[in-house]
This record gives C-alpha cells, structure tokens and sequence, in this order.
C-alpha cells in the first residue's frame, strides 16, 4: 500500500476508533457509577444464555419471518467483523507475514455465501420494514441508514471478491469502500440504536437468572444515578425492534405504557438527554405517571426481548419512588393502607378472613392448632371476594374428597405480599410476609399448597423456608402430581370442549404449563388452546397491583375484554378454564361487559375436578 | 410558627364491636383502635401549613393501644416532635380526655406557645362533648369547627378557615390567633407515607412521654352510663330474603306495587 | 328537676331550621314528662317574627343582638350561658348541625357542666332524665344519665317528626338581653354551592351509593339504575371525597337533605351523617353486605347481600317488569 494510503488508513482508523472508544467509554463509566447489582455469579448459565440467545437467537426466532433474516444478518455480521478487523490489522501493519482475509481459501467462501445469505435477509427485513411493517416498529431514518450501510459493507466485499483477481484496482477500491464504510460505522454505532450490537451480547449475559424476581430493596429511582447498571445498561441495549410492545397487555388497551419507549428513555437518560442534567425530571416531564402505573407486570415484555432488556424492574423502581412521595392514584392508597392496617385490601377485618369456610358442610382445620400435612394458602380474593367463594369452597371439597390432609391459617393467613412489591411498596411487602413466616413458625405443616398463582409465586421465591425444607405447589401440580401416581378419583369424564387461560404466575414466570393441562386432560375434557397461549398467554389485567387501582378514562378495550374476545372466538368452546382467582373475577366481568353470557362462561379448574369426582 | 395537633385513638368500628359483660363499655377483647379519622385530617392541613409556611410541628396524643404506630406514622409524615401522655386509665371520656390534653399543653414545656391547635372536630366515640371546643375553652383561645380549609393569607395574626354548612354551602371565617380549630377534612385526603418510612422513623425518632395531670372530677365522668348495647336493626327494615335474583325480584315487585315506576 | 327545659331554636340564614321543630317535638314530651314549661331560645338579630313558629314550646325567650345575627357557636353559648346562670333551666335540648355543633359543649364547659352528644331520644326514670344516644357511627346505641341539676343533651337529627313540633300557637315571647364582646371568629362571607347538572332535592327518586360501591367504574351500575326508575344518583361523604360523584350529589350532614319518594341506598353502612340528610324520604331501600348496617334501622326495606351483585339483578328486575307490563 503506497504510504500516503497508509497513513489515510491510520488516520481513519485512529478517528473511528477514538470516537467510538470516547463514546463507549463515557457509557462505561456511567454504568460504573450507577448503583451496583450483583450479576457475575453463575457464570456457566450465563454463558448458556449467550449461547443460545445470542448465537443461537432463540427469541427472535419467535417471529419466524424477521428470525431467520436477522440469524442470517447476525452470522453474516459476525463474520464480516472477523475479516474487518483482520484485513485492518493487514492494513495497518503490511508488515506482518499474514495473509489477508480474502487470500485465505474457506474465509473466501465463508464470506461469500454469508455475503449472499446476508443481502437475501437484508431483502427479506427490507420488505418486511417498509411494506408489511409490523405494528411497533419504527421505520426510522437511523434504521434506514443501517440497512443501507450493511449493505454497502457486504456488496463491496462482493464485489471486491469477485474482481479480486479480474480486476485488482476494482478489487482495491472496494476494499478501501468497505473499510471505510465499517470504520464510520463503528464511529456511529454508539449514536444509533445499533448499540445493540455491542451491548447486547453484555445484556443476556448479565440477564437475569429469575426474570420474575424484584430489584433488591431500595428507595426507588427517579434520577439516572438512582438505578442500577443493568437497569440503564437495558436502555442502551434496546434495538427498538417493538417485539415487548407488541406482547403488552397494557399498551394494546391503550395505556399510556409503551415497554419500548420506556428502553428508548432510559437510553435517552444513559445519555443525558432526558429529564435535565442530573435527571431529576424523568419522571413527569419524560416517563408519565400514568405510564409507571400501567404496568400489570404479566412479564410478556421480557420473556420476548431479544436482548433480555428489564422492563418490569425499572417500572418497580420508579413506582417505589412515587410510592417513597405518596404519589399514587387514591384506590391504590386505600388498598395499600388497608393492607398495612388489616392484612388484606378489602378493609374487612382479619377475623372476617375464614367466614368462607361456613359455607361448607364440614369444618376445615386450623394449621395453628393442630397438624395437617398440607398448609393451604388461600390467598385475599379466595378469602373475602364473594365472587371467588363459589371455587374456593370447591377446592376445599376436592381436597377432602382426595384424601389430602390439609388446613388453613384462619386469621393467622395474611396477604403474601406479591403485588405489594409490584406496586412498589417493599416495606409493607416485608411486613407482610414477616407475619405470615409468624403464623408459619406458630402452625405445624410439611408442604404448602395455594390456590392463588400471585401467592405461590412469592411464597415459593421470597419466603425463607421455615421448620426445614418445605415445597410449595399450586393445586394444579399438586392434583397432577396425584393423577399421575393414580391418587386423585375421578368418576366421571367431562365430556366437553374448553380452552385454558395460562396464568401469568404459573406460566411466564414459573414454566408451569403441562401441570394444569394434565389435570385438564384427565378430567375427559377436550382441550382447544387459545391463540396466544404458554409463554404467549395474554394477561387478564389484574397483576402488578392493578386490580387495586383505577383504570385511566379513554382506554381502547381492556386486557380481560380482549382475552375474553379470544376464547369466544374458538368454535365449539363455551368453557374458559382458570386457576387464579383475579382471572376468575375480571373474565366473569368481561364476559358480562362484552355481553357473552351466553356464549361463554369462566369455570375454576377445581369446580370441575369436584363435577369430575363425582 | 408552632401547630400543635391533638390525636386521639378510638375503637376500629371494621372489627364488629362487642359489648364488655357489665353492659356498659365496649368488650376489648377483639377491640382493636385507630386514629380518629378526622384528626388524621388534622394531621394532613396541619402538614400542609408547614409545607407552606414552616415552623414547627408538634403532635400531642393519649396513650392507648397502637398509639405509638399513629405517632410514628406522624413523625414519618414530618412532624418535628410527637408526645404520648402516659399513665391514665383507660376509657376516659371525650370530657376527661380534654381536660387531660389542655393540662398538659398548660404544663409541658414546648407545647405553648403554639399559633394553631388543630384537631379534628368530631370522633365516634365522642359521648360527652368535643375535643376542640373543650380544650379551647380551657386554654382560653377561639374555637371554630366543621373546617375544610385553613390557610394564611401571610402567617400572622389571622387565619382563614372554611367551615361546612348545610346542603352543601360554605362560610368563609377569620379567626384571631392562637386558636383551635375542629377539622372536618384536610384540603388534601391524608397523605400516604410508605411502611419503610415509618420504620425509619421509629429507629430515629423518639416519643416523649409525658405523665397524667391529676383530673379535677377525681376521674368521675359527670354523666353515668347506665347501658350500652349493640344498635341492632331490630324490626324496623322488612329484610327481604332469598338469593340476590330472588330478593331483588321481590323488591322490584314492591317498588312496582306502589307505583315508583 | 326544677326549672324549665329549655330548646335552643337553631336560626340560619332567616330560616328556622326543621330540626328545630324535630327537638321542640322532643323537648315537649320532656318537658310535658317533668312537669315543667318548654322554652324555646331564640337568639338572633332582627327576627323575631321567627319566634312565631314556636308555638310548640309555652315561650319563647328571644335574644336580639348584632353579634348573634350568624349563628356562631362561641357567641350564641356565650349568651346562653349568661341566661343560663340568671333563670336555671333544668335540661338544655341543642340540636345537632353543621350549624349549632359545638354550642353545646361550650355552654357545658362555661357552666361547670357536661354535654352529652348525638342523642335519639331522652327518656325519663324516677324523675330523672336518661339520653340514648348512638356512638361508633351508629353501630352502638349508649344509654347515660347526665348527673347534677343540669342537662345538657345534644340531640341529633330525627329524633322526632318534625310536624309533632309544629304548632298554630303563638307562644308567649320574652325579650332577655345579654352582653357579648367582640369575637375572634368572625364569618366574612357565605359561599353558595355550584348548581350541579341535577338538582337532587326535586327528585322524587335517588340511587345513593356509598363505599360499598367500591370504584368509580361501579357507579354506572347504579346510573343504570337510577335511569329505569327515573331517578338520579346521588352518594355519601366518600364516595364524593373519592372524587367519584361531584359535591352536587352529596347527600347528608355537609351535603343536601332530601325527601324523595324513593331513596335507595346502595352500600352505605348508614352513619349519622348521611342519615341525616335522607331520613325524610318516604320509602327507604337500602342493600349492605353487612346484616348490623345501621342503615336498615331506618330503611323500611332491606336486602343483606353484596351490593355490585344485586344492584344489577334489580335493574334487570325492574326493566323486565317496564317491558312486560308495556307489552300488556
């Protein structure tokens, strides 16, 4: 290479990579100074998440189309920046004895076919981009340029392939197009969303191990110095590519929420562009209330993000902060004080927990007082709403019918504690569930079973275990588990087609699936899935502490009545099947709101094992 | 400026009330108390004024079971210093408890002198008189009740306040400082203050106890309660019964039968 | 007891107030029990004609003075503790209002004495006066004896129908004087509510929610309601404090008292402060889930139940009948 070419080279090459590494650094160090969280440990399963996420880009499979276009891009990528960085050392260095990129045999073809492969998705994510553009996805000029660029970098290096030994000057100026092309890239990537690029591979392997746990206690974060460095790393990961919007319940009601422009935000903060100098106005004047509060904290967001961005816990933070100042829709105070005062959201009093349990014909034991082998958990809306007595009294008669030795806490039973942290208030959570490890410590049990999935999950994950090791299932585990060992006895088959709604507790945040659907089948029921089901289930609307707040006045259509809309539309199928009891509430309003009563009813799982037995 | 807020704890009507087994006083076996509902309010428009204004807050309350929890909770919502008098029976009535309340002010130091004695204008357990105009009377200041706003055009002299009327109307008063005044409700509802904060304000904050002045009646109410029972709606509604289908047929029926529609 | 029993004639805004008439009802009975004359106190400033309306009682003891023109608590106990002293009534019946709340412990404490609240009713036994009153929001009903020579009983609204305190009588009127000082309270101005859409008290039917309502979205149920039976919806104190129905529809001690033909009370437990304002109305409906709501103590029909279940069944209920006896 003459030595002006060369010194071209390293000037470019020393600006690039000076103005991306500034960028990057100051990033850096951002993060550095942000509140810390504990992400090194279990590094094998780390490094298992990068590889199937990242190399293997298990989640952006989920949208076939765009999946295998991006797989492709990515591979293609990956090897288009080996031999970047290999030609450049070339470049730079001529005086190193190594053979370029292009000289190398199976690097030649490597880069072809990936080159090819690459154009044809690039195609495919062009026309899916502009002409099919799927809901949430911006077509930005950012994006464009991306696009455009990507295929500069791999048509020059075709092109450069193909002339490579016809003709050595078109060759040669393809090499210094492509160079180019790359070496502004990098300088821009730390200004555009394809962050990503970098960062990405960073965030699954620091992603969360548990999606479904809670930020370590704090104050709340309104300011960037207030959240952690994974929180603000998810901002500077996301690709904007629209997937969590286009899962969240909220947002297709028509909430304020948008998962992906709350990621857009936090980059903004990353950055210094929003809420002010120190950030002190990102909440109000960037991110709404009515935003923060939206969230029913189904999960669907982050089980779809490609790049394990967490959208719930930065929402926890920020409601912890307007928790901390009092700032909270009326409803969701009068809960939350009710919550303090009398353990339970209703205002009724602790007493009034177990006057469910005069319905039935037979007493039902007290764990406090004497021993039983299954502690159940019966959970607030179980207990106090009159709409759910119908199915807790029905699990109770399953449970006796079985065989199964169980009891309850009485009075002694208090909210878990679930959706209080949800809704950002930690310390009652504490409180809360310090009273029931009391009433634990006091009763004598060996397994705990719930019939509420929002209890089984904090019970399973935050609760210490007391007395020794202790199991905690939800009665659809446990009845399968009976099933399978030929304990449950069923009389009757069912003959009668229904769909099963997947509660966003057992299903997306603890892979619970097959356990309902086994007890389901044994029951003789024919089983027709909803569209959107397992992972994909559509949330019912009342999580995150939502049932206890108000909903904003124009909203398109809520959650519940949606869902609602989906089982109706199933041929054949007049039965929605639930395990949890706030589905069992808000889908038997939808349905009477939507008019359905006579198209469709809601049946608790265990009103029809009690049909079943008999 | 100093605002002196008086609490009072009475019995948490949520529980069902029993009656004690000599017929008079209330069973105290479930009895669980809370803070007089308007007196939170008192709490909250007196919270209000120190934002807007400062000074000084100081919360005065009667010892009584979960007393603590609600002087905290104050402290937690920014009171500068919360007294509990200690040492006296229980049960003492509305009277008694006034007394109690405008001795102490009389004798604590710190307590006088205050600009604003703000409590809430009315408790359910209220039999023989009010806090506010009693304790008025007895520190010899102003009193005016039934309030839903208080507010200083410019902290001095005078205050003005909203008092309820009837059928929804207002008066608009000014009142001489010092005084007392009965709050209905705060201009805002009683702000919400997180459980942490209260739990930090219990490891930071002290409660200054305060002995019992000696009554003058001897601790004798001047009114004997010869029985207290439980209101049971006994004969006066026709309760229709059945299932809500069946008990709402029949009363579309009645209301139909005397030509309501 | 010697000595008269003694009525405080609440007066506001040129009006005499119909709780008036309800205590002079009461205080009759008393007085008429002792054997001892009914004095109605009237204090004020230019209206005497009023006292022309108290018949019920055997005299009126008027007193006219600028400073009583607006009743305010501190100035009229003051003067009735003056007359008070001079001419030894042996009970002092105060109603209980917005308006007259707190004269009765002012007067009690300027006297020595001690006030006893929210009386129902006043009995007397061996010769001696008993109060029942109500405590806990009505749940408690509490019967004491004020000891001394002197009773002061305030009496809370519906003791007694107001028509039984009416009469065509004149009574007697005495002029008595007292001396006032300037107060520290003084009352600038009345503030006029805003004229909501609906004017609650010219409706013959009212749908009241109350907490038992449970959300705002709720109340569209009872809208529902109040539409097939051509009514309005109205609410107690949190419902409106919620910011669920405007200050226009609250109904009782700050709010509006109504006598409509048909009050149906959906989730209110039935405090005195709402009872206040709808114990008039002439058919009383009231649906709680609490069976010990003192609401069903002057409801005339009641339904134990969940509220959000059986209000739209009675809506149902009611446009099925509409429908059927149209086709008929």
């Amino acid at each position: 290479m003459p030595n002006l070419a060369l010194l071209y080279l390293w000037i470019l090459t020393l600006a690039a990579f000076g103005l991306f590494g500034h960028r990057v650094y100051r990033y850096v160090k951002i993060l550095l100074g942000a509140h810390p969280e504990k992400r090194w440990d279990h590094i094998g399963q780390r490094l298992k998440l990068v590889l199937v996420n990242v190399l293997g880009q298990r989640r952006l499979l989920e949208e076939p189309v765009a999946g295998v276009a991006h797989l492709l891009i990515f591979w293609a990528f990956v090897f288009y920046a080996s031999s970047f960085f290999w030609n450049l050392v070339c470049g730079l260095f001529p005086m190193l004895p190594i053979p370029s990129a292009d000289q190398v045999g199976w690097m030649r073809a490597a880069l072809a076919v990936f080159g090819v492969l690459g154009l044809v998705a690039l195609a495919v994510a062009a026309v899916r981009r502009y002409f099919f553009t799927p809901p949430r996805l911006e077509r930005s000029s950012d994006a464009s340029l991306i696009l455009v660029l990507i295929a500069v970098v791999l048509i020059s290096a075709l092109v450069g392939l193909y002339f490579r030994t016809s003709a050595p000057e078109v060759s040669r100026a393809m090499w210094w197009v492509h160079m180019v092309t790359v070496l502004g890239f990098l300088a821009y990537l730390p200004y555009s969303k394809h962050m990503h690029l970098l960062v990405a591979p960073f965030g699954v392997f620091f992603g969360s191990l548990q999606p479904g746990s809670v930020p370590a206690a704090s104050e709340g974060a309104a300011r960037r110095d207030e959240f952690t460095w994974r929180q603000l790393l998810s901002g500077l990961a996301c690709a904007e590519c629209g997937r969590c919007d286009r899962a969240c319940p909220a947002f297709n009601s028509g909430f304020a929420l948008s998962p992906k422009m709350l990621m857009h935000h936090m980059k903004l903060l990353v950055r210094g562009e929003a809420g002010g100098a120190d950030g002190a106005g990102f909440i109000g004047d960037v991110v709404k209330q009515e935003e923060i509060w939206a969230c029913t904290s189904c999960l669907a967001c982050m089980t779809r993000c490609p790049v394990m961005n967490e959208h719930v816990p930065v929402l926890i933070e920020m409601r912890r902060h307007l928790v901390g100042r009092g700032d909270m829709d009326k409803s969701l105070q009068e809960a939350l004080k009710n919550l303090t005062r009398y353990g339970n959201s209703f205002g009724t009093a602790p007493r009034a927990r177990p006057k469910w349990t005069q319905q039935l014909q037979f007493p039902i034991k007290d764990a406090r007082k004497e021993p039983v082998h299954y502690l159940w958990f019966v959970g607030d809306y179980a207990s106090y709403d009159p709409r759910v007595a119908g199915a807790t009294c029905a699990a109770a008669r399953v449970f006796r019918k079985a065989g199964l030795d169980f009891g309850i806490l009485h009075e002694g039973e208090y909210n878990s504690g679930n959706d209080v942290r949800l809704a950002g208030e930690e310390g009652l959570f504490e409180t809360l569930r310090d009273k029931n490890l009391k009433s634990f410590a006091k009763a004598h049990f060996d397994e705990v079973v719930t019939t509420d999935p929002h209890s089984f999950h904090v019970l399973k994950h935050e609760y210490p275990a007391t007395n020794g090791a202790r199991s905690v299932r939800h009665y659809t585990q446990l009845l399968s588990d009976l099933i399978l060992s030929g304990e449950l006895p069923l009389r009757k088959k069912l003959g009668m087609k229904v769909t099963y709604h997947d509660p966003c507790y057992l299903g997306r945040y603890n892979a619970i699936f097959n356990a309902p659907r086994r007890v389901i089948a044994a029951l003789g029921l024919d089983l027709v899935e909803m569209p959107q089901n397992r992972t994909f289930a559509y949330c019912c609307g009342a999580g995150g502490g939502r049932i206890w707040m108000e909903d904003p006045p124009v909203i398109k259509e809520r959650p519940a009545l949606t869902r609602v809309r989906e089982a109706a539309s199933l041929k054949g199928v007049h039965t929605l099947v639930v395990v949890c009891p706030k589905d069992l509430v808000m889908f038997q309003d939808a349905i009477k709101t939507l008019g359905l009563e006579d198209k469709l009813e809601v049946r608790e799982l265990c009103e029809l094992v009690e049909q079943a037995m008999g | 400026m100093h605002i002196l807020v008086l609490l009072k704890m009475v019995p948490d009507v949520v529980e069902d009330l029993e009656i004690a087994p000599d017929g008079k006083a209330l069973d105290l076996e479930y009895l669980r108390m809370i803070l007089s509902e308007s007196d939170d309010h008192a709490l909250e428009q007196a919270l209000l004024l120190k934002e807007r204004h400062g000074g000084k807050l100081t919360v005065l309350a009667l010892d009584a079971p979960e007393v603590d929890d609600a002087l905290f909770t104050a402290a937690a919502k920014g009171a500068d210093r919360v007294v509990k008098v200690v040492g006296m029976d229980a049960g003492l009535t509305t009277r008694q408890a006034a007394s109690v309340f405008a001795q102490v002010i009389r004798r604590e130091t710190g307590l006088l002198p205050a600009d604003l004695v703000l409590t809430g204008v009315q408790a359910i357990d209220d039999l023989d008189g009010l806090i506010a105009p009693l304790v008025a009377h007895e520190l010899g200041l102003p009193y005016l009740g039934i309030l839903t706003r208080v507010s200083f055009d410019a902290p001095g002299q005078l205050v003005q306040a909203i008092k309820e009327y009837p059928g929804g109307v207002r008066g608009e008063f000014e009142v001489t400082l010092p005084a007392v005044l009965g709050m209905q409700a705060a201009e805002k509802p009683p702000r919400y203050v997180p459980v942490a904060k209260v739990r930090a304000a219990m490891k930071s904050q002290k409660i200054d106890c305060t002995p019992v002045p000696t009554l003058a009646d001897g601790g004798r109410p001047a009114i004997e309660v010869v029985e207290m029972k439980r209101n049971e709606p006994a004969g006066h509604a026709e309760m229709l019964e059945g299932d809500p289908a069946q008990a709402s047929g029949e009363l579309c029926g009645i209301l139909a039968e005397r030509g309501l529609f | 007891m010697t000595g008269n029993v003694w009525v405080v004639a609440e007066q506001w805004r040129g009006h005499i107030s119909e709780i008036t008439y309800e205590t002079l009802a009461l205080g009759r009975e008393v007085a008429d029990g002792l054997g001892v004359p009914l004095t109605a106190v009237l204090a004020g400033c230019g209206i005497k004609d009023l006292a022309q309306t108290l018949g019920c009682a055997d005299s009126v003891l008027y007193v006219d003075h600028p400073l009583l023109a607006e009743p305010i608590p501190e100035l009229c106990a003051e003067a009735l503790a003056q007359l008070m002293q001079a001419r030894k009534p042996c009970a002092l019946l105060v109603p209980l209002t917005n308006v007259s709340l707190g004269i009765g412990a002012l007067v009690s404490i300027r006297l020595g004495n001690t006030a006893v609240n929210s009386c129902h009713d006043i009995k007397i036994v061996d010769g001696k006066l008993q109060a029942i009153c109500v405590m806990y929001g009505g749940k408690i009903e509490v019967v004491v004896e004020p000891a001394g020579e002197l009773a002061i009983l305030g009496v809370g609204p519906g003791a007694r129908p107001a028509d039984k305190g009416r009469s065509e009588r004149s009574p007697s009127i005495e002029e008595a004087t007292v001396t006032l000082e300037d107060s520290r309270v003084r009352l600038k101005r009345y503030i006029d509510p805003e004229a909501g859409d609906v004017d609650l008290t010219k409706q013959d039917v009212l749908v009241a929610v109350g907490r038992g309502i449970q959300s705002r979205d709720n109340i569209t149920l009872a809208e529902e309601l109040a539409k097939a039976l051509g009514g309005a919806v109205a609410g107690s104190r949190p419902v409106i404090d919620q910011g669920w129905l405007p200050l226009s529809r609250q109904v009782g001690k700050s709010g509006l008292a109504v006598k409509p033909k048909l009050y149906v009370a959906l989730g209110i437990s039935g405090a005195p402060e709402h009872i206040e304002g709808m114990k008039d109305a002439k058919l009383i409906v009231a649906v709680n889930s609490d069976a010990r709501a003192p609401i069903f103590n002057v409801a005339h029909y009641g339904i134990v139940g969940d509220v959000l279940e059986t209000l739209p069944l009675l809506t149902e209920a009611i446009e099925a009948r509409k429908t059927a006896s149209h086709h008929a």
